[in-house]
């Protein structure tokens, strides 16, 4: 199956765990990670995770569900985009 | 290709603080074949028709809105000028009859607006023109979502007066209709001067005779965007880099728009028509025309300068959106309502900017008076030529203009009309208390203009 990529950014204050949680929720869909990155921008934690969702068990919506779900449990902003929206705009 | 940290956080920075979005995905559809003989019959067409059509409209945007991130705000409909489908009626209560129809067929499909009880009459009137004409102040007073538009003039056709001295009294009437509600009835009615017939916008969309079966338009918006962007620039920034900037911007926002557009073509089976690549404002903080022409250097919008700032930001943004679709068409310029505009609002508030003010704005960028309160009172013939003063704008510039007033019921200069939600809220702005009604009065049509010796 053609691999079908979307992007996930996590946004908040930092806590232990949080790379953790969302990758087990990520594991327990079967998503895959393609590259994680994050960093500190002013205290506020940030990362940003491309990931394969072409074998994911869930269909898009409660994946997405999920993820937000996850993101007020932990007190973050947890989104997922399809990537060809950053493709679009950010490629010719 | 992978893409950069910043990348990645820049779209979501658009998207999250700084309201950029999809402002509509507006489903055309042809309802040429649904002319009939009676009120029936043509009532009965033209409701299958639209609930088949867009049965899965707001589905497929609302899909689209999850996967991508981006806020779809508003899922629409515009249909072929009713005055044309219809033209057959013999009176103004089947043509309000008719705006029941489209209403409850918006209603089933779940639009919370659908375009085109229109009539096209630059040059002349049919019978059916005539009836739908007068049928609009009870057929938006009876409707919740239909919205209505009349084209009376072109640059090639003039100016039929007479039907911009019949439009000072609708517009009036449809106000009075909707007095509780401080005369919505009228922010859902435009009259056109050169009105384009792709244009995804109410209350002007409306599915042109030149368009096929059935396509989807789509209007983007990013005032919060591109006022973001200028906002990181210093003062001493010339007027080079700010063109460059709102180009860059606005490059980025229209190839959001076209694979928003062109996925909800393939979904829907339908064709991707157009993106009109306006810059329209929201009543919310941050997403304000008038905040992007400020951010340029001027302490209020509405001071000298402004009409300059506005030409700026309207060409690029075409500059930039032309770039990155090859399908541009609508209207395709900053919209500057007055009710939908925190900034505008602020402006006319601080005394800033006046109607005459507006007029002069409008010279350098599409829409035109657009939502902008004036007092219940106004004669119908100053409305009239309020309208004429913009037509001959359009005309002689060779470019859509519209005017969209309220003459807000019992209000008067000072007073506030509050719509909420996307229409907004507005103050009363004065209008010349001079009388115009002889001048409306003659009728006629002004004759197209010359355009060889042009100045």
């Amino acid at each position: 199956m053609e691999v079908q990529k979307a992007i996930i950014s996590v946004i908040g204050i930092d806590r232990v765990g949080i790379i953790y949680s969302v990758s087990k929720l990520l594991a327990e869909n079967n998503v895959n990670i393609f590259d994680i990155s994050q960093t500190l921008l002013k205290d506020i934690f940030t990362m940003i995770m491309i990931v394969d969702i072409s074998n994911s068990t869930v269909d898009f919506d409660t994946l997405k569900h999920n993820l937000n779900k996850l993101g007020e449990q932990m007190g973050l902003k947890i989104d997922i985009q399809k990537e060809d929206i950053f493709r679009a705009m950010h490629r010719l | 290709m992978g893409f950069a940290f910043n990348e990645i956080e820049e779209t979501i920075r658009m998207v999250q603080s700084e309201k950029l979005d999809i402002r509509t995905i507006t489903m055309g559809i042809s309802l040429r074949d649904c002319t009939g003989n009676s009120y029936e019959e043509i009532s009965n067409k033209i409701y299958d028709k639209i609930t088949k059509k867009a049965e899965n409209l707001v589905k497929v945007a609302n899909d689209l809105e999850a996967e991508f991130g981006i806020p779809i705000v508003n899922k629409r409909i515009s249909v072929t000028p009713i005055a044309i489908v219809a033209d057959k009626l013999k009176s103004k209560e089947e043509f309000v009859n008719v705006a029941k129809t489209l209403d409850a067929a918006a209603k089933a499909v779940g639009v919370n607006f659908i375009g085109g009880y229109s009539a096209l009459v630059h040059k002349g009137f049919t019978d059916g023109d005539l009836h739908l004409i007068d049928s609009i102040p009870e057929a938006l007073a009876a409707t919740e979502r239909v919205c209505s538009s009349v084209n009376v003039a072109t640059t090639k056709a003039g100016i039929n007066m007479d039907a911009v001295a019949i439009m000072g009294k609708i517009v009036k009437k449809t106000a009075m209709l909707t007095k509780e509600n401080d005369g919505i009835g009228a922010a859902k009615l435009v009259v056109f001067c050169n009105a384009p017939e792709d244009n995804p916008f109410m209350a002007g969309a409306f599915h042109g005779i030149g368009e096929g079966e059935c396509v989807i338009n789509v209007g983007v918006s990013g005032p919060g965007v591109v006022f973001a962007a200028l906002s990181k620039l210093d003062n001493q920034a010339d007027f080079g880099q700010i063109s460059e900037t709102i180009k860059k911007t606005s490059f980025k926002i229209t190839r959001a728009g076209e694979l928003i557009g062109r996925l909800a073509a393939k979904r829907l089976n339908t064709s991707f028509g157009i993106l009109d690549l306006s810059l329209a404002p929201t009543p919310e903080i941050g997403d304000s025309i008038a905040n992007i022409l400020e951010a340029m250097g001027l302490s209020k919008c509405g001071t000298h300068g402004t009409t300059a700032a506005l030409a700026l930001l309207n060409d690029a943004v075409k500059k930039g959106g032309v770039m990155a679709s090859s399908y541009v068409g609508g209207l395709s310029g900053a919209f500057i309502p007055v009710s939908e505009d925190s900034g505008m609002i602020s402006a006319v508030e601080a005394g800033a900017i006046s109607l005459e003010k507006l007029e002069a704005m409008t010279c350098v960028c599409s829409v035109g008076l657009d939502m902008i309160a004036i007092p219940g009172d106004t004669p119908e013939e100053t409305i009239s030529a309020i309208i004429a003063d913009e037509m001959a704008i359009g005309m002689i510039n060779k470019k859509t203009t519209a005017v969209r007033v309220i003459p807000a019921p019992g209000k008067k200069v000072g007073d506030h009309i509050e719509f909420g939600g996307l229409l907004g809220h507005a103050p009363i702005m004065k209008v010349n208390n001079f009388s115009s009604e002889i001048f409306v009065k003659r009728g006629g049509r002004i004759p197209a203009p010359l355009h060889s010796l042009n100045n």
